[in-house]
């Protein structure tokens, strides 16, 4: 009979701080806007810092979707109202690019400038990328650049495909998702930019990219209910479908079409032409 | 009926006769009304029962080969045919339908196969050592067992059944030369009217066996060992309880047919029962059973030299269930009612090596976690008139499919976007089946219909690679259910020196499925020719006809015979995979004073209806000579039995429409069986 009191104490115990807890858990707490990404550069100043985050642990060749805060030391607040535009740029030996961006937004978190860049080629020794910050820091226009490192990815995968169409112009075409490719129908997602010079990139509307995955390893298997990527004016990218049967290697080899049809870049995959000079590479 | 006859012209004619018969057959009954003679019950009943327990049967020396494999037993069946892979693991089709269109169960237990490309059918998991008998019943006479088109057979286990024979038991070993098989089994046996226990266990291992011309067929060795125990109580002198368990597992089988050996098939069966002689004061023998078994299987092609990928395929089967039934007479009805339910998982994967070992492995689902649900009501009247007898059955269920994996059922969306995850039927199934004494003739004609839901590969599975017709084949989740109309009719003349029968059955399937090519679909297995996707025809129609005798030249030398003719056509007139050409088989049996002996010959014509869009060739017309020789001993009460025998005498080198991708059968092979029983 005694122990049944302890055992019974002990419940009224546990309920009483169970919750407890739970009135805990109601407060409050500002959820982190950058939570899951990877800060991955801070550039210190007098009165402020810039923090650069990216879901991958590093910049990498192709599509780097970015995330920017800057901390105002004196309060200890991210800025909200700093209107940033960057611009990044490629110092070769004997020349400079730049390379298709998008502009830097807060409309979804007023902290976090986020925009996306899509780098064509990894940094080394001698030629490096930096990127070019303006923005407002208590009513005073800021500039600053900064040396960034970008690398080949570490799977060596082919994500970004820079190419001269048949029309004479210069393209630049990216993969965007699926970042998390499934045994299944994946939305597929690309970016295409025309490089007009060397600085300036412009997105390409109502274009039309087919798509034929295929997995070399296995006789060139290909999937059904592949969908054409197809320009998108909210997102200004180009959305379709992409079917993966299974997991392991895939090849996407992909046709690059203007507005009339025409071919710009890339070819049928055939018994004789087992993939086209237009692709993606996939392993999951 | 009208696409029937301009399809069979001249079978047009003969089932017409038949059904003359059957007519004649009814209302002749009304004319020559006499006393129901006893065995008219069970001719019936059953369309045919199979005699396989070893040792205590008395049969058992009559049999021309004990020890054989079961698939050998099942295969001198006369509606039984077996598709053949290699030398293990034989797959039982009857009227011309597979595993997916048959109710195939072992002691009335729902079992399923856990290889996708069906080289486990559930009679691979039992052996001889088990069984007593193969209760086997054509068309929707089979219903008893689940749903079926083509049949269902009952693989009975062999029980003492409180019999009070006390301690029993027996060893039994035997050897085969072509492929150097080697078996040893026994059991052991206690029985008394409150209890018994019965054990045994074998032990089969081949090597490749030789074709006709001491050709070697490579890949097509086999081991397997089996072990089962089963026990009853009885509780009061009208209840007991009984309990069963199987373990059956087999290692390093090959099968040459296929690109792929299997280097493990488990299965564990167990069931526990209980028994009332009678429930609720009108009905009789009430039995339940409850029921679980769970089936590993395990495909790979490590073994194989000059593969383009290696894989590995395993898979996955469980199932439990359960079942109660009970007898209700009333006056001259003889009813039988059944509860019955299961729940199946089915979940088999592969998972492929690429050559490039940098790059990462390549898997998918083949069966995504399918569960399936199964509860039906099955009932039958057996009610005798005077000289004749009316079966009237049907059975009622619930079923329905859901993919449980997520990963799966993504997989499948690919092919269908739309697709729900639950698919949900009722399957009907009604029969009328008429039996008639006349004299010596016995006449037996039936009508009825039934349904069928898609299998789990039919439904579900997704690039499953057929070697047969080289095509890799998917699923479809929203097939119809598949019907059947089905009409057969029997005539016996049965005279105490001899006895003939000519029996034939028709079905007419409606959304009859089976894989049509879709040729925007791009093959999985390197080297296929194609895909093809589980499609309802329209209807397809499956005719199989038989006439076999029995007569006895003396009382110790019988000859029996039997020829079957067998045709398959879809809704456009081709002819349907896998269907027997006209085949025969013929046997002098000698029996006396314990020496037994026997000299058989067995052949099909050539297969002139063949479908080379189902991978088909024709296959040569062959005959194979056999024979058998027989003695039984008795030492202090104990018994010895010696039996040996040669098959193929003649060393033809021949493949039959069943076997896949036309490997050639077993050359000559000697055989000798050694078994002691003692009591």
């Amino acid at each position: 009979m005694k122990t049944l009191k302890y055992i019974f104490a002990l419940l009224i115990l546990s309920i009483a701080f169970g919750s407890c807890s739970e009135d805990n858990d109601e407060t409050p707490m500002d959820p982190n806007p950058v939570e899951g990404l990877n800060k991955i550069y801070e550039f210190p100043s007098a009165d402020h810092s810039v923090e650069i985050y990216s879901e991958k642990t590093a910049l990498e060749v192709g599509y780097n979707e970015v995330s920017i805060r800057i901390k105002d030391m004196a309060s200890n607040k991210y800025v909200t109202n700093a209107e940033a535009t960057w611009m990044p740029m490629m110092h070769m030996e004997t020349m400079e690019h730049s390379a298709p961006h998008s502009m830097l937004s807060n409309a979804e978190e007023s902290s976090v400038y986020k925009g996306y860049i899509v780098f064509q080629m990894p940094g080394n020794d001698t030629e490096y990328w930096d990127v070019t910050l303006n923005y407002n820091m208590n009513g005073q226009a800021m500039t600053e650049t900064h040396q960034i490192s970008v690398q080949q990815p570490a799977d060596n995968l082919n994500k970004v495909q820079v190419f001269m169409g048949s029309d004479d112009s210069r393209y630049v075409l990216a993969y965007v998702n699926p970042t998390k490719p499934q045994v299944a129908i994946n939305d597929f997602q690309t970016v295409l930019y025309k490089m007009e010079n060397m600085m300036t990139f412009r997105v390409v509307e109502n274009y039309k990219i087919t798509v034929d995955p295929r997995m070399p390893g296995m006789g060139n298997h290909s999937s059904p209910n592949n969908q054409d990527l197809t320009y998108n004016s909210a997102t200004k990218m180009y959305n379709g479908n992409l079917s993966l049967t299974m997991t392991g290697y895939w090849k996407i080899n992909l046709k690059l079409l203007n507005a009339n049809g025409d071919v710009l870049k890339g070819e049928d995959v055939t018994e004789s032409n087992p993939e086209s000079s237009l692709y993606f590479e996939l392993e999951f | 009926m009208k696409a029937f006859i301009s399809v069979f012209p001249s079978r047009g004619i003969l089932m017409g006769c038949l059904w003359c018969t059957l007519f004649c057959g009814i209302f002749a009954s009304q004319i020559y009304a006499q006393e129901t003679p006893v065995d008219s019950l069970k001719l019936i009943h059953l369309n045919e029962v199979i005699v396989i327990s070893a040792g205590k049967q008395l049969d058992h020396q009559k049999q021309r080969k004990p020890l054989s494999t079961l698939d050998e037993f099942l295969e001198s069946s006369r509606s039984i045919n077996m598709v053949k892979r290699g030398a293990y693991a034989w797959e039982p089709t009857m009227n011309d339908m597979a595993s997916q269109r048959l109710a195939v169960t072992i002691d009335g237990m729902q079992i399923f196969g856990a290889c996708t490309d069906k080289m486990d059918p559930i009679t691979s998991y039992v052996d001889v050592s088990n069984l007593s008998e193969a209760e086997i019943g054509s068309g929707q006479q089979g219903a008893a067992f689940g749903n079926t088109i083509g049949g269902g057979i009952n693989l009975k286990l062999d029980k003492s059944n409180f019999k009070p024979t006390g301690w029993s038991g027996s060893l039994e070993s035997a050897f085969e030369s072509n492929n150097k098989m080697r078996v040893f089994g026994g059991e052991l046996n206690y029985s008394d009217e409150k209890f018994y226990l019965n054990t045994d266990g074998i032990y089969r291992k081949a090597d490749n066996y030789y074709a006709g011309g001491d050709k070697e067929v490579k890949f097509s060795q086999f081991e397997k060992y089996n072990f089962s125990i089963n026990s009853g109580y009885k509780l009061s002198e009208d209840k007991s309880i009984s309990a069963t368990l199987i373990y059956d597992e087999a290692n390093d089988v090959g099968y040459p047919a296929l690109t792929m050996d299997v280097s493990l098939a488990r299965a564990v069966i167990g069931s526990v029962s209980f028994n009332q002689d009678t429930l609720l004061g009108h009905f009789s023998n009430w039995e339940s059973k409850v029921y679980y078994n769970n089936i590993k299987h395990t495909m790979d092609d490590t073994k194989r030299p000059d593969v383009p990928i290696h894989m590995v395929m395993p898979g996955w089967s469980e199932t439990a269930g359960f079942y109660s039934q009970a007898n209700f007479i009333k006056e001259k009805n003889h009813f039988l009612f059944k509860l019955d339910g299961f729940y199946n998982k089915s979940l088999a994967e592969m998972t492929m090596y690429p050559a490039d070992s940098n790059e990462p492995l390549m898997f998918m689902l083949t069966w995504p976690d399918v569960r399936t649900k199964d509860v039906g009501f099955y009932g039958e009247d057996h009610i005798a008139l005077e000289k004749a007898s009316l079966k009237l059955s049907s059975r009622l269920a619930y079923h329905s499919n859901t993919v449980a994996d997520d990963f799966g059922l993504n997989s499948l969306k690919i092919f269908y976007p739309e697709m729900d995850k639950t698919n949900t039927r009722f399957l009907k199934s009604f029969s009328a089946q008429y039996h008639k004494m006349l004299n010596d003739f016995h006449f037996n004609a039936g009508l009825s219909y039934g349904e069928r839901a898609p299998s789990v590969s039919e439904g579900y599975g997704f690039y499953l690679f057929n070697s047969f017709d080289n095509h890799d084949y998917i699923g479809d989740p929203n097939l119809n259910t598949e019907s059947s109309a089905e009409a057969n009719a029997s005539v016996t003349f049965k005279k105490p020196l001899f006895e003939i029968t000519a029996e034939a059955n028709y079905f007419h399937i409606f959304n009859y499925i089976i894989g049509v090519v879709d040729p925007t679909l791009s093959t999985m297995t390197i080297g296929a020719d194609g895909v093809k996707i589980y499609t309802n025809l329209d209807y397809a129609q499956l005719f199989n006809a038989s006439l076999s005798g029995r007569y006895s030249i003396s009382n110790a030398l019988k000859l029996s015979g039997t020829v079957s003719y067998h045709r398959g056509v879809d809704n456009e007139g081709e002819n349907l995979p896998l269907i027997s050409p006209l085949s025969y088989r013929s046997a002098l049996d000698f029996y006396k004073n314990q020496y037994s002996a026997s000299l058989s010959v067995e052949g099909a014509g050539e297969q002139i209806n063949y479908n080379s869009a189902y991978g088909e060739t024709k296959t040569a017309a062959y005959a194979t000579l056999s024979a058998s020789f027989g003695k039984r001993f008795f030492i202090n009460e104990n018994d010895l039995f010696l039996k040996a025998g040669i098959e193929n005498i003649l060393d033809t080198n021949y493949s039959s429409y069943t076997d896949w991708n036309n490997i050639p059968r077993m050359g000559r092979n000697l055989y000798l069986t050694i078994s002691y029983s003692f009591n």
